[in-house]
């Protein structure tokens, strides 16, 4: 069983690689939509400071978005993923798998990436510290839900803004908490809270997203 | 009581049971709602720190209550339909939708409208109100994933999942003014008793069950349409589509 | 509770606006509903006797 798991993630890291275009493209378009707010919103420090963590956790979810509609569609067209359904192996490590390797792929660049946006925004070491734990906590969580609604919405028309409709709702806690944990370290009041929060409903979402992402697939296919 | 429940799944006779209760519910929540308006407006007594502004209380609490108590019972009849195949507690979950959508935009409008005059504020962003507005938009999420299906069986499934997921917001909602420091004031009424004026109480209790009346009345006319587009190839419609 | 005058219930203590926009809102909102439910039925069997008479031809 582990050995399909770590298939299913490699075979994604591996088209991945070989489609590197989409993959650069998710990660622009984060750098992108957080410059837009300075530009749009104004650049004193200050303000940059309040904006920032709530600026970038959005462009997170937004970004994060923008690839899970293809999470199951590119194997649904090519066939591929019924023959993966049609395995013995139980659905939920096909969808666990997928939901780990699209955080691989799409969640650990945003860490990356991340302190230099903090440093755009102004915020200081400890703050840009707190935003990566944030976001290392809270993006599995937004590749975890994120394959419910993919699941849900698989080869329907309207699919991109349909799975933007039905996730952003369930994105919200982890948006609140993800984001309130930076301000509370700019605040001065510990992150832990916040944190911990987080943590807890990543757990949640690990217990509870596969298994329904998996029926949803069921429900998508027959 | 020997009830046979799995007689009443039955979409053909569900319709004729439905059309027979949907009178006693509509017209139940009609009286209701007089007695309640009665109460509220001419005899619950003006309020000593909000005066006249809080007779919005008759409306947004049980809009609010019906809000969150319709979700639930949506996710009660997906969680069902998925367990069981049962067709009519699909069509009963796409029926409760619309009404549930409904008071949740009716709890917000009227917090809205009673937030403005009493906290100097149409909106703020507290736990209470966002988790109501998250509600609000799971309704139309799900609503909008039944339109854009056009399989109906996929459709059923799609939609009972995605309220499965989503009914962890209705305790986060309810359990909001505990949880967090919010502006929104906490529980009026518990186990333990009510800090409210009774007549006022009796005001919002009696709205309360007008609404529920309304919201059973209005998913038994919807679901009974649901059952007529579905079951159409069945004779007892073609009997009700030539009369 | 005694109402002064009609005036004074409408005027609500001077949070009539709030308090009947509320119920305003609400009464329209549920009298759409109910006009809605209606139309959706009378549709429904519009359309279901019309496909009858195409699925007997």
């Amino acid at each position: 069983m582990l050995r399909f798991l770590l298939t299913v993630i490699r075979r994604d890291l591996l088209l991945a690689a070989r489609r590197r275009g989409d993959w650069l493209t998710s990660q622009f378009f984060f750098v992108m939509v957080v410059s837009m707010f300075p530009l749009g919103i104004g650049s004193e420090p200050a303000v940059l400071r309040m904006i920032g963590p709530g600026v970038v956790w959005v462009a997170a979810l937004l970004a994060s978005l923008l690839s899970l509609s293809r999470l199951f569609a590119d194997d649904h067209r090519d066939g591929s993923l019924e023959q993966m359904l049609l395995s013995p192996e139980p659905t939920v490590l096909l969808t666990l798998g997928k939901a780990v390797a699209h955080w691989l792929i799409y969640g650990i660049p945003l860490l990356v990436i991340a302190p230099v946006l903090g440093i755009q925004f102004a915020l200081p070491a400890e703050a840009i510290l707190v935003l990566v734990a944030s976001l290392a906590i809270g993006t599995p969580i937004l590749s975890l839900l994120g394959s419910v609604g993919a699941a849900l919405t698989l080869g329907l028309r309207g699919g991109g803004v349909l799975l933007t409709l039905l996730i952003l709702p369930l994105y919200v806690p982890a948006l609140i908490f993800g984001a309130g944990a930076v301000d509370a370290a700019l605040a001065g009041t510990g992150a832990e809270a916040h944190l911990s929060l987080l943590a807890a409903f990543l757990v949640m979402s690990l217990l509870v997203s596969p298994w329904v992402a998996a029926a949803a697939l069921r429900v998508s296919i027959e | 009581m020997a009830f046979n429940l799995y007689y009443y799944a039955s979409p053909a006779t569900f319709y004729g049971l439905a059309g027979r209760l949907i009178p006693w519910f509509a017209w139940g929540a009609g009286i209701l709602t007089l007695i309640g308006l009665y109460i509220g407006f001419f005899m619950a007594p003006t309020d000593f720190q909000q005066g006249e502004a809080y007779r919005v209380i008759f409306i947004h609490v049980p809009a609010a209550w019906m809000g969150m108590f319709i979700y639930l019972v949506m996710a009660f009849w997906s969680a069902i339909g998925l367990a069981f195949k049962t067709r009519l507690s699909f069509m009963m979950a796409r029926a409760l939708a619309p009404t549930g959508a409904l008071f949740t935009f009716i709890a917000l409008w009227t917090g809205a409208l009673w937030g403005k005059p009493m906290w100097g504020a149409w909106w703020v962003w507290d736990a209470r109100l966002t988790s109501t507005l998250i509600l609000l938009f799971l309704y139309v999420g799900i609503m909008a994933l039944w339109a854009a299906i056009d399989d109906r069986q996929r459709g059923d499934k799609a939609g009972a999942l995605l309220t499965l997921v989503g009914v962890v917001n209705v305790p986060i909602i309810y359990f909001s003014v505990q949880w967090w420091n919010t502006l929104h004031q906490g529980a009026s009424i518990k186990p333990s008793g009510t800090s409210m004026d009774e007549i006022m109480l009796a005001g919002m209790l009696v709205m309360a069950f007008a609404a529920w009346f309304y919201a059973i009345a209005a998913a038994l006319v919807r679901v009974r349409t649901l059952i007529l587009e579905r079951e159409r190839h069945t004779d007892w419609v073609k009997a009700i589509l030539e009369s | 509770m005694e109402w002064a005058s009609w005036s004074d219930f409408w005027a609500m203590g001077g949070y009539g606006l709030y308090v009947w926009g509320s119920y305003a809102v609400t009464g329209l909102a549920i009298v759409a509903e109910i006009i809605l439910l209606r139309h959706g039925r009378s549709q429904t069997l519009k359309r279901l006797r019309r496909m009858r008479k195409w699925e007997e031809q």
